[in-house]
């Protein structure tokens, strides 16, 4: 592993590209770079045994080890590599907090290094919210081995003992005879760098939460002025010499088959170049706009072949009548015979985009046969792996860089960019940046699945569930199970044939396996006529999720307004857990049915997720989550029909603007007591149930789709 | 068809020769390589590329150049002065008002036009009037609070 990737560093040293540090002055030459990291002090974390153990998604990338490394320069200059990469989600100044923490330095002092393939370990995907308990705890424990090896140094030289030390600020101090030395001091001995050149122990102690200085503060973005400036470069503003702006031929129908294409109106513009193999066709020229003639030109003469496919009204029937094995039949026969009152609804998600802000793109550039792409993706190692394969290169002849970028929400896990951007400079000769439309990214990016969900239940004579069962159809496994005592209970997700490519989301399937079961939850409570928090509380073992519940309710004094009678106002809750942090929204609602609409007013809602590691960068997760969620609870759903997305754009695709924000009150429940959990995902998936329960109980009618449509009208 | 643009951009003096149907922010950003201003949907629904036109916020992805000829532009690249931010600017930093960034640009030049036009806005002409401003990270609390402060600058 550790030889792997020294091969991998060495070879991409070969490139005469910029480090990170310096943001994208392509002028800095590698000898520069070299400066600026020091006498390259490296240290490769290696996993713990807990984390070799919970290895999964975004965790290690696959069979590789957790990883990070720490360079110390000579003048003392920190610099901390990680795979990882920063899209919003605040990955850059937690990073930073944990390297700062162990290395007992200002936050000031480090800087990151983020998402270069050709220069950092592997630390996995840039999802399943595993950089809060799988990242942080490996720089955590690379910092704190350096710090210690730090303090050996000091101690040999002045001939005494670690625990004789202190290390603040940057420096050691031995008190007894008055002597310091600083990072940058120690950076000078000869023998250093054979010292950093050893695993950290898995078992090196990291700092006790009751001892944290800079985690559980709410450090800032480090590189946030350059963005009030403009002068952050987003994969999509990166130039490079002699570069070229690229557009690709898209099919005008899914499954559409390219029959034939004429290149010539396009060759015989000036400067551009047009590209065609097998099914991909693309143009490259001097600029966007005569890129978009090109290839409009070449549009007029292409002939295609058309493929069936199912619109976006069909599609639920689609997906159960091709459901993979068939929809699994409830088992608990019995248990339904017995019961005082059974229960069956069918729930329905519609497929939904991420509509980043910033759309794909990508900037490719050849040399020597040798490739490098700048771009944004959650995935830079995962990308990495694709162009080595679509180009059959050698692994190391790949380079992959990710600037901090414009948002992903799960959306940016494959590279289909980078495969594009990469074949334009290959066949125009000369590098090529590429950014998908909003229409493209509206058609062409994945989508979060659409669900059809099954769920029945029994429940006996004082109210209680006596079984459950529970089918997911085609939009995933995640949070299936429910967290709720309830006899005999059974989910399942069964796969089907869905017609969009379809692919990871905030949360994935939870919110919609949330969704269905928190409304089917308030459906039960009427059924025994419950409250909706008291029949919650009483089939609720877990602690955790109890204590945001009840807090939620609370703060939103759930018991006053839900016994309060008002027209066309309604009050909901729902609340749920996933990825090891719980989370509970309590929201009112009012219903505006002359002019059709839901208008969401109030949100309370409670998260909590262990240790809190940056207060106000998880209040923005959460506040983002919240107003995000609202999008496919209220309007999101693509609509598409012969093939073609009716609504690829913001002006049919209605997302949450500021008009939507509802008043907030949000609550951090933090437990210094437990491990840190991820929080850019969970806070999604209590909403929209929440506000379809609400709706609920302002109009009397329940929810069983999303987005939530008022009773007696087809479009909410 | 080409013409020969004359436009004051941040403050300089500008001359590009160009179809003068491109989109003000492809030659932004492409001739001028001012690429703060950015392209998020490219058909006036997001504000990323929003710009001031004699002081007025503009989609500049919906803005021939053509119709920019004879112009002072200023873009998100002109406001700062040195190390001075503009107080805009500051408050977005000051009220952490930003996820992944990639509305920032857009959102501040919005501000900056809006406080000129109604210096002492209320909550709900904020929210009316930034409404055709998407950040899909969602952020919209703190950038809410971050206009609020940059108001209340101004009024000092």
């Amino acid at each position: 592993m550790r030889t792997d990737q020294a091969d991998r560093e060495h070879s991409a040293a070969e490139y005469d590209e910029p480090a990170e540090r310096v943001p994208f002055d392509f002028s800095l030459s590698r000898r520069r770079f070299v400066q600026v990291l020091g006498a390259g002090l490296l240290i490769t974390v290696g996993p713990g045994a807990a984390l070799a153990q919970r290895r999964g998604r975004g965790g290690s990338g696959g069979a590789r080890t957790v990883s990070a490394r720490i360079h110390l320069g000579r003048d003392g200059t920190i610099t901390v590599l990680t795979g990882k990469v920063e899209m919003g989600q605040g990955a850059r100044a937690e990073l930073t907090q944990a390297a700062a923490e162990e290395l007992r330095v200002p936050v000031s002092r480090i800087h990151m290094l983020m998402g270069d393939t050709g220069l950092v370990p592997d630390d996995g995907i840039t999802a399943g919210s595993r950089t809060t308990p799988s990242t942080v705890p490996a720089v955590r424990r690379g910092a704190a081995a350096a710090r210690q090896l730090l303090v050996q140094v000091a101690c040999r030289r002045w001939a005494t003992e670690p625990a004789s030390v202190d290390v603040r600020d940057g420096q050691v101090t031995h008190a007894a005879t008055k002597r310091t030395l600083t990072y940058a001091d120690l950076a000078q001995s000869e023998d250093l760098p054979k010292v950093f050149e050893q695993a950290v122990p898995s078992d090196v102690a990291v700092t006790p939460v009751t001892e944290w200085k800079v985690l559980g503060t709410s450090v800032v973005r480090p590189n946030r002025r350059d963005f009030v400036t403009g002068e952050h470069k987003f994969p999509s503003d990166l130039v490079r010499d002699g570069m070229l702006y690229g557009k690709v031929l898209r099919p005008p129908s899914y499954g559409a088959r390219l029959v034939s294409v004429d290149l010539e109106p396009a060759k015989a513009m000036k400067d551009v170049a047009a590209i065609h193999d097998d099914q991909f066709v693309g143009v490259a020229a001097p600029t966007t706009f005569r890129a978009r003639e090109a290839l409009a030109a070449i549009a007029r003469t292409a002939k295609w072949e058309p493929a069936p496919h199912p619109s976006s009204t069909q599609v639920f029937d689609h997906l159960r009548r091709r459901a993979q094995g068939g929809v699994p039949k409830n088992p608990f026969a019995d248990q339904l015979a017995e019961a005082r009152k059974t229960l069956r609804r069918t729930y329905h998600v519609a497929y939904v985009q991420h509509a980043p802000l910033e759309t794909r793109a990508a900037l490719a550039e050849w040399n020597d046969g040798r490739l490098t792409v700048w771009t944004g993706t959650q995935n830079p190692f995962g990308y990495h792996g694709e162009l080595a394969r679509a180009f059959q290169l050698p692994y190391d002849h790949v380079r992959v860089i990710v600037p901090d970028f414009g948002s992903g929400f799960g959306g940016k896990h494959t590279g289909e960019v980078a495969v594009e951007a990469a074949r334009l400079a290959r066949g125009a000769g000369c590098p090529v940046s590429l950014q998908w439309t909003r229409q493209e990214e509206f058609t062409w990016a994945y989508f979060r699945p659409a669900a059809v969900i099954d769920v029945e239940a029994g429940l006996d004579d004082k109210g209680v569930i006596t079984s459950w069962h529970f089918v997911n159809i085609n939009s995933g496994g995640a949070a299936v199970e429910t967290p709720y005592r309830a006899g005999k209970a059974r989910s399942r997700y069964v796969r089907s044939d869905p017609p969009l490519r379809q692919g990871s989301y905030r949360t994935l399937a939870a919110t919609a396996n949330n969704f269905a079961r928190e409304c089917f939850m308030d459906e039960l409570a009427a059924a025994a006529d419950a409250d909706p928090l008291a029949f919650r509380l009483t089939h609720l073992d877990n602690p955790r999720l109890q204590a945001v519940l009840e807090a939620a309710a609370k703060r939103f004094d759930w018991r006053e307004r839900r016994g309060q009678k008002r027209p066309d106002v309604g009050v909901g809750l729902a609340c749920g857990t996933e990825k090891g942090s719980y989370v509970a929204a309590c929201v009112e609602v009012a219903v505006d049915r002359t002019q059709n609409r839901i208008v969401v007013r109030r949100v309370c809602e409670v998260f909590e997720c262990g240790a809190v590691l940056n207060p106000d960068n998880l209040r923005a997760q959460v506040q983002g989550c919240i107003i995000m969620g609202m999008g496919p609870a209220l309007r999101e759903a693509m609509r598409f029909e012969d093939g073609k997305m009716q609504n690829a754009g913001f002006s049919k695709y209605r997302v949450p603007r500021f008009s939507d924000v509802p008043e907030l009150d949000i609550h951090l429940l933090n437990r210094p007591d437990l491990p840190s959990a991820g929080g850019g995902e969970t806070p999604i998936i209590a909403i929209a149930p929440a506000i379809a329960n609400a709706v609920f109980h302002a109009t009397g009618a329940a929810v069983h789709e999303m987005p939530i449509r008022l009773p007696g009208t087809t479009q909410a | 068809m080409t013409q020969t643009i004359t436009f004051t951009v941040n403050g300089q003096p500008k001359a590009v020769t160009t179809d003068p149907s491109r989109p003000l922010l492809e030659v932004l950003r492409e001739d001028l390589h001012l690429t703060g201003t950015k392209c998020g949907c490219g058909e006036g629904q997001c504000g990323a590329c929003t710009v001031l036109v004699g002081g007025q916020s503009r989609l500049s992805c919906i803005t021939p150049v053509g119709n920019a000829d004879k112009q002072t532009i200023l873009t998100i690249e002109g406001l700062a002065a040195g190390d001075n931010l503009h107080p805009v600017q500051e408050a977005f930093l000051a009220e952490g008002a930003l996820q992944c960034g990639f509305c920032t640009p857009g959102m501040i030049m919005a501000v900056i036009g809006f406080l000129n036009e109604t210096p002492k806005p209320t909550e709900a002409e904020i929210r009316s009037r930034m409404d055709d401003h998407l950040c899909r990270c969602c952020g919209y609390t703190k950038i809410l609070n971050a206009i609020k402060r940059a108001a209340s600058y101004a009024k000092r």
